[in-house]
């Protein structure tokens, strides 16, 4: 009786799973992170596919709906070959900011495997997606398919009545310019597929409506000296169209003179796109380490219940062992700080420093040292934090020194490099600093925005490149970029890079030919 | 409870058509590289999958990035080992350079670097872009050797195999509906009934009546079922198959070639290219398509491939000898019944001047006949090509040629310069002639 017992709480034991299999241990887990590790989390919808699939859906950078175009098809040729070649193994599963969270599972996965995914995708990342302040205010679960699958239907009746190759040109200049195409200060407006549809009705209407040739007639009013004239013009200007502006998208969007209606919705579709990527990208560490996080503990927690076999957990922990391996870096294989190390790593730690703190511990982190409530101190961090602000609030000594981070200085022109700082007292505020600076995304990307238009005069499109710390943009792709740029505006488009603390014009480049 | 889906069965290529639009994108990059690969290859590795690097033009995707070797950065890296603050480490070579010409960062720069499969389908799509294949295909029925059985209705006679279930019960429910074959339900609801009526222990005469009229109907019922049978031979259906000839689906295509000393590795080049694209060709159209090597100088030979392009031979030219030596491998090899007859000819138009008579004769009398289609192609010098372009003069055999081509409408001829004649000729070779399908 107690052998049967013992026997049948064991959720499975081969590697082969059937759907009942999935359903039983989803239970289980779901047990753990809701009951244990207090987790909150969107409706799961857990669907199993097959690599082609997973391929597929590599190419359409995740989304299970996208419109068409070649540079996913480029991506698509390119994964393909890496996996077919061995290079690149496949990700295990891909989890998609929606509600119902869904989540895909491959169908090549041992149970085991299915199981630590399941944790990892269904309970990890859906708790982070749901729980993140980014996400909250940035991106709507709840829409996004909606609102892609009505993206997707637009664009390819876009490519019916004005021609696959219009659709891509537009399609190819907005994706240059996507990285520059989010809000990063203000919320962009909650998505709703059918308002979408009435306010592209309301303004095809409009622009059909108000057309009169005669405002083009009417004579100006001029008074005051030029000086004054061009000053207060200026001002009005950048006060009507809200200069200086960050989104290029959305400036090309509202006041590009030469686009369509429907070019302008394809426009603000990449837009859209880009903003709902926007939170992910700056919670790689957080949101990879959140879900490692996760399936580790619930899985050691299904291994000590009895619910998993032994050998099941080992499976697990190879895996998980790949997932988080940082190579040093002198290291062939090193090319860059593997988030799901360094977030399961601090993740690990917040739980050491609340349970179990060191007097170092005490001195950095007196709110949350030894105060027992990793789980608590656990979700508010990952509600509350980016990467950028996660380092810089959470890097313990402890882990650098166990990590032995040390910070680069690399100062464009000298045939060195000089080592900054190191994990000692002197160097952890230093090395967190950097290290966090590393993870801020608007410092990583290059600061243009638009400053000025004279749509009046020669309608030239005025961009700044604030320069951060002297780091130029490489020229090639500046140009291609600008040109891209130019057949969204139309007219001639200039680029002006003025150093962000001497306030010096260091060039200055412009695009009148597309 | 979540919800399972189980997604596996969903169409897969998703992405074809992200694939396809990325390949028309770069599709004249890819032809050239196809182009260059097929010149190189051999024959038979023209169909297959092609492996070609990524085409650089058309797939760029610009975007603002810092360039590398500006400005002050600092990085953090794990691991270190012996190094204190203020230490200085050499600069990598190449790192400081190798990325100022504005690569992308990290592991982005590989992207568009990198070599890619086309498959068979998508080459031969890029090879043929427009050309349509012509309906050249032998349709004589009577010739077919083979038959393929095709659905055709049905019939009241036939294998039991071939029973169609369907079919044969929902005559039988007809048949038992209209003949009014009682159901077992019914009989026994009387039987019921009966049992019924009989458990009375004092039965009045009314009862009685009634039980012996309902015996009889029962009698009666049980005998009409055992009548009506519920099936009869006249509800089975059989599906009706007819034989239906296939026509002949395997092709021979001829390579003639003369090898003699004025055929140079340029002449050599143009032949064999399009000895390449007749190959391909018929071999989208045919099952089998085997091709046969035939060079000649004063005599004839069949070859293999490599000696075909690769090695000389010296001697004068009689080209009958080539005509002969085919004539002789259709006898053998052949037969026109069962084979799609295609010849390709090359050379630069050298014959010795009493033979071309005689290849008239061979083409006109026998050849002709038993071919799908000849080409032949002349190779001449570029200088050339601009005074012979339009006329209709030239080698001996040019003009003995022309004769033939007159008679035969599945005779082509045409010379090529360079390799960019080939495209242009052989479009005009094969899309010009869907008016002349043999056979009618």
């Amino acid at each position: 009786m107690n052998k049967r017992s013992a026997k049948s709480s064991l959720l499975f034991t081969g590697s082969d799973w059937n759907f009942d299999m999935l359903s039983r241990v989803y239970d289980a887990i779901e047990e753990v992170a809701i009951d244990d590790l207090g987790l909150d989390v969107y409706p799961n919808q857990v669907e199993v596919i097959s690599s082609e699939q997973m391929l597929d859906a590599y190419a359409s950078i995740g989304m299970p709906l996208m419109y068409r175009h070649w540079s996913f098809g480029k991506h698509f040729v390119h994964e393909e070959l890496l996996y077919r070649k061995g290079r690149r193994g496949l990700a295990y599963e891909l989890v998609i900011n929606s509600n119902p969270c869904i989540t895909y599972l491959m169908e090549e996965n041992t149970m085991a495997m299915q199981a630590l995914v399941t944790a990892h995708a269904s309970f990890g990342h859906n708790h982070f997606f749901k729980n993140n302040y980014l996400f909250q205010q940035w991106t709507d679960a709840g829409s996004i398919l909606n609102y892609m699958e009505f993206a997707k239907g637009y664009i390819s009746r876009c490519e019916e009545i004005y021609g696959i190759a219009a659709v891509e040109a537009i399609l190819d200049s907005a994706h240059a310019i996507m990285d520059q195409g989010v809000f990063r200060y203000r919320r962009p407006p909650r998505l709703s597929s059918e308002k979408e549809r009435q306010r592209i009705r309301e303004r095809l209407e409009y622009e059909e409506r108000s057309y009169s040739d005669l405002w083009r007639t009417v004579p100006q009013k001029q008074d005051g000296t030029e000086q004054q004239v061009a000053e207060r013009e200026l001002r009005e200007r950048k006060k009507s169209l809200k200069l200086p502006e960050e989104n290029l998208l959305y400036f090309l969007e509202k006041n590009s003179l030469i686009l369509e209606p429907w070019q302008r919705e394809i426009l603000r579709i990449v837009r859209v796109v880009a903003q709902y990527f926007y939170p992910q990208r700056q919670t790689k560490v957080m949101n990879e380490g959140c879900a490692t996080f996760v399936h580790y503990t619930i899985m050691n927690t299904l291994f000590d219940r009895g619910q998993i076999t032994e050998g099941a957990l080992l499976e697990i922990l190879a895996s998980h062992a790949n997932v988080v391996f940082q190579p040093d870096f002198d290291d062939p294989r090193f090319s860059s700080i593997n988030p799901y190390a360094l977030g399961f790593a601090m993740m690990q730690d917040i739980e050491r420093i609340c349970v179990n703190p060191t007097a170092e511990d005490r001195d950095w982190f007196p709110d949350i040292a030894g105060n027992g409530d990793w789980r608590g101190t656990l979700r508010n961090a990952w509600a509350d934090h980016r990467d950028e602000s996660f380092v810089l609030q959470f890097l313990s000594p402890a882990l650098m020194r166990k990590m032995r981070f040390f910070m680069l200085d690399d100062q464009a022109g000298e045939n060195f490099y000089r080592v900054g700082a190191i994990h000692d007292e002197r160097g952890y505020q230093r090395v967190r600093a950097a290290l966090a600076h590393t993870f801020d995304l608007s410092a990583n990307q290059p600061d243009i925005q638009v400053v000025d238009v004279d749509l009046l005069g020669d309608r030239r499109l005025r961009l700044q490149h604030t320069i951060q710390s002297g780091s130029l943009l490489a020229e090639q792709t500046r140009d291609a970029t600008l040109r891209h740029i130019r057949r969204l505006w139309g007219y001639e488009v200039s680029l002006a890079g003025v150093d962000a603390d001497s306030g010096k014009l260091l060039y200055e480049t412009s695009i009148e030919e597309a | 409870m979540p919800n399972f889906i189980d997604r596996r069965l969903n169409p897969r290529d998703k992405s074809l058509g992200n694939r396809q639009r990325f390949l028309k994108r770069v599709r004249e990059e890819l032809k050239r590289t196809i182009n260059d690969q097929i010149r190189s290859g051999k024959i038979v590795d023209t169909d297959k999958d092609h492996v070609v690097p990524i085409p650089s033009a058309g797939t760029a995707e610009p975007t603002f990035r810092h360039a590398q070797s500006t400005g002050h950065k600092q990085h953090v890296l794990p691991g270190n080992k012996e190094f204190r603050t203020g230490d200085r480490l050499p600069r990598p070579q190449g790192g400081g350079e190798g990325s100022g010409k504005g690569a992308a960062t990290g592991g982005g720069e590989s992207e568009d670097d990198f070599r890619f499969v086309l498959t068979r389908e998508e080459v031969l799509d890029l090879f043929f872009e427009d050309l349509e294949l012509p309906d050249l295909i032998k349709m004589n029925l009577k010739e077919a050797s083979t038959f393929k059985p095709r659905r055709a209705g049905f019939a009241i006679t036939g294998s039991p195999t071939n029973i169609n279930v369907g079919r044969t019960m929902r005559n039988s429910y007809g048949r038992r509906i209209a003949l009014k074959r009682p159901k077992a339900q019914e009989i026994e609801a009387i039987a019921r009934e009966i049992a019924a009526l009989e458990a009375d222990p004092e039965p009045t005469a009314e009862i009685r009546k009634r039980i012996i009229l309902l015996q009889l109907t029962q009698k009666t019922m049980e005998r009409r079922r055992k009548l009506i049978p519920y099936v009869d031979p006249v509800d089975i259906r059989f599906n009706r198959f007819e034989p239906q000839p296939i026509p002949s689906a395997n092709a021979v295509m001829f390579c003639l070639m003369d090898v003699s000393g004025s055929m140079g590795e340029r002449e050599k080049d143009l032949a064999k290219r399009f000895f390449v694209l007749l190959h391909l060709f018929l071999k989208r159209r045919y099952k089998r398509t085997d091709i046969v090597f035939i060079r000649h100088t004063h005599e004839a030979h069949e070859v293999d491939e490599e000696t075909f392009f690769y090695s000389t031979q010296s001697g004068g030219t009689i080209v009958s000898t080539a005509l002969e030596e085919m004539r002789k491998i259709i006898h053998e090899r052949y037969p026109s019944n069962e084979w799609n007859i295609y010849a390709a000819q090359a050379s630069d138009g050298d014959n010795s001047s009493d033979d071309s008579g005689n290849c008239v004769y061979l083409l006109d009398r026998e050849i002709m006949k038993l071919c799908q289609y000849y080409a032949y192609v002349e190779i001449i010098d570029e200088r050339e090509s601009d005074i012979f372009r339009m006329t209709d003069n030239g080698t001996s055999l040019w003009k003995a040629y022309r004769q033939v081509s007159e008679r035969w409408t599945n005779f082509q001829m045409t010379r090529i310069a360079r390799p960019s004649d080939i495209y242009p000729v052989f479009h005009k070779l094969f899309a010009k002639h869907h008016d002349q399908a043999k056979g009618g």
